[in-house]
């Protein structure tokens, strides 16, 4: 086993760690010294931040630590104050990001399939729309639930159903704003062992926000620990795939993440 | 089977109570307890009934009461949806007229009948007036409070998803407003036909209120009695097709699924 590579960075860096991350190829998108204030309360300072195509990174930290704004900047929800986020080519088009928020944010008076659709608004319509919308809702499991109403789903359905929302027009980068943290522990892995699945297969960008340490680096190639609006630690986790929940390695990057959350 | 019959026990249990009154009224009155110039029995009424049906005079008053009531109920529920939409959806305008709106609210819409008896004398256009106020407020209130309470996050996914300003009004606004403008429907079907009546007893040559007031006159207390009837039925039946618009319309809303 790899030893786990700590890089622990100045906020002011403005260049990536020297070593390079395991899945090198193009930048999906980068923050370049990206500051939020919202008032006199600067919420991000001089985030400098490179992801590769294809990369999953986890951004955790403690709540109101920013994390949650770099996600909505970054899904373009809001601008950042200063600095900017250069996006590559494959997710130069605002509609190839897609986010994902912790409620699953359907619609309820339209089926199952019908909230699938809004996914494609702007890209696909009709029949052709119908038949890539069941084919997802298929794909994260849904395949017969297309026809009910979003009240008779469980949470975790629910979710999935916000998923396959948020993947049917095949975005480049998926951000995800702690989006099993509404779930129960149960619901939770399975759904984790759902995204893992899917990403895998499709190869989009995924940026979790989660303060589930455990999610973070099951899930994630790369995890950013941020404290009060810098990052504190950008640390890769080399752990083959598919990932066993709890397994001795993820154990020893939590343990690194957690002291360093709370300074040990 | 035994669904079929609860279903059928549900949709007609309502009606127990009624038909029970009614049952003990006609007793009490054959029993000489209730005196006939103060209350006929119900089958004095059902002869009132009978005689003003065959005469055609009944039906014609039905018909111009109707005829009355929806045509306010279409201009002041045009009105008050129009203006509802328009003040949910812009702050600039809500801010411009909602106050004016809210005072005027408070006016007793039938407070306004000496005036609007001068301004329109007592011909068509008073009573369409009126209707249309009384049915404007529950409908533009409503309106309104749906579509302010429309769930932000439900916007801003809207937003997400690239939908257009289209778009958003017609899939995310307008259902989620849906349920408060038909509370606003309910109340002003109530109020259509209240108004319509006090407006018809005061000033009508024709239609429901002007029979009853016309039978009070030459002391047909039968035909008083079944034109009260009368009104509670065509309440009923306003508010019946109410609920089964909504329950068409909101399937969705846990509250309307069956199973």
């Amino acid at each position: 086993m790899t030893a786990a590579t700590i890089v622990a960075r100045k906020s002011y860096a403005t260049t990536t760690p020297a070593y390079t991350p395991a899945p090198q190829g193009k930048v999906s998108f980068s923050f370049r010294n990206v500051t939020k204030q919202f008032g006199a309360k600067a919420v991000l300072q001089g985030i400098n931040l490179e992801v590769y195509e294809g990369q999953f990174i986890a951004v955790i930290g403690k709540s109101g630590c920013g994390k949650s704004t770099l996600l909505r900047l970054l899904a373009g929800l809001d601008k950042p104050t200063s600095g900017e986020i250069v996006r590559g080519a494959a997710a130069l088009d605002q509609k190839r990001t897609r986010i994902m928020f912790q409620e699953p944010r359907l619609l309820p008076w339209a089926r199952v399939v019908a909230n699938v659709d809004v996914g494609l608004t702007g890209i696909e319509r009709g029949e052709l729309a119908r038949k890539k919308s069941l084919g997802i809702l298929a794909e994260v499991g849904l395949a017969d639930r297309g026809g009910e109403w979003p009240s008779v789903l469980s949470g975790g359905q629910r979710q999935r159903v916000a998923l396959a929302r948020a993947l049917v027009g095949h975005p480049s980068i998926l951000a995800l704003d702690e989006p099993l943290g509404a779930l129960d522990a149960l619901t939770r892995i399975e759904m984790q062992q759902l995204l893992e699945r899917i990403w895998l297969e499709k190869k989009f960008t995924a940026v979790l926000v989660t303060h589930d340490v455990a999610e973070a680096v099951a899930l994630a190639d790369r995890v950013i620990v941020i404290d009060s609006g810098r990052i504190a630690l950008d640390l890769q986790i080399p752990v083959e795939r598919p990932r066993r929940h709890a397994s001795p390695e993820l154990v020893i990057h939590e343990r690194q993440i957690l002291d360093k959350l709370y300074n040990r | 089977m035994r669904s079929a019959l609860r279903s059928f026990g549900h949709s007609t249990i309502g009606w127990f109570l009624p038909f029970l009154l009614l049952a003990g009224w006609e007793g009490a009155s054959r029993a000489g307890l209730i005196p006939a110039n103060v209350l006929p029995a119900p089958t004095a009424v059902g002869e009132a009934f009978w005689k003003l049906l065959l005469s055609g005079e009944l039906v014609e008053n039905i018909r111009i009461s109707t005829l009355r009531a929806l045509s306010g109920f279409a201009v002041g529920g045009a009105i008050g949806f129009a203006l509802g939409l328009t003040n949910g959806l812009s702050s600039l305008s809500r801010e411009l007229t909602d106050t004016t709106l809210q005072m005027i609210r408070n006016i007793p819409h039938l407070a306004l009948i000496p005036l609007v008896i001068l301004w329109f004398g007592i011909d068509e256009e008073a009573k369409l007036f009126l209707v249309a106020l009384g049915v404007f407020f529950p409908i533009y209130v409503n309106t309104l409070l749906g579509i302010q309470g429309v769930d932000p996050q439900l916007m801003e996914m809207g937003r997400i998803y690239g939908m257009s300003r289209t778009q958003l009004f017609l899939r995310v606004i307008l259902p989620g407003a849906l349920p408060s403008i038909f509370v606003g429907l309910r109340y002003a079907l109530g109020i259509m036909w209240l108004t319509l009546i006090v407006a018809e007893t005061i000033s009508a040559s024709s239609g429901l209120g002007y029979m009853a007031m016309q039978a009070r006159e030459f002391l047909l207390i039968d035909v008083v009695v079944l034109s009260i009837l009368i009104y509670a039925l065509l309440g009923k039946l306003a508010d019946s097709l109410a609920r089964l618009l909504e329950r068409l319309s909101l399937q969705w809303h846990p509250a309307f699924q069956t199973a």
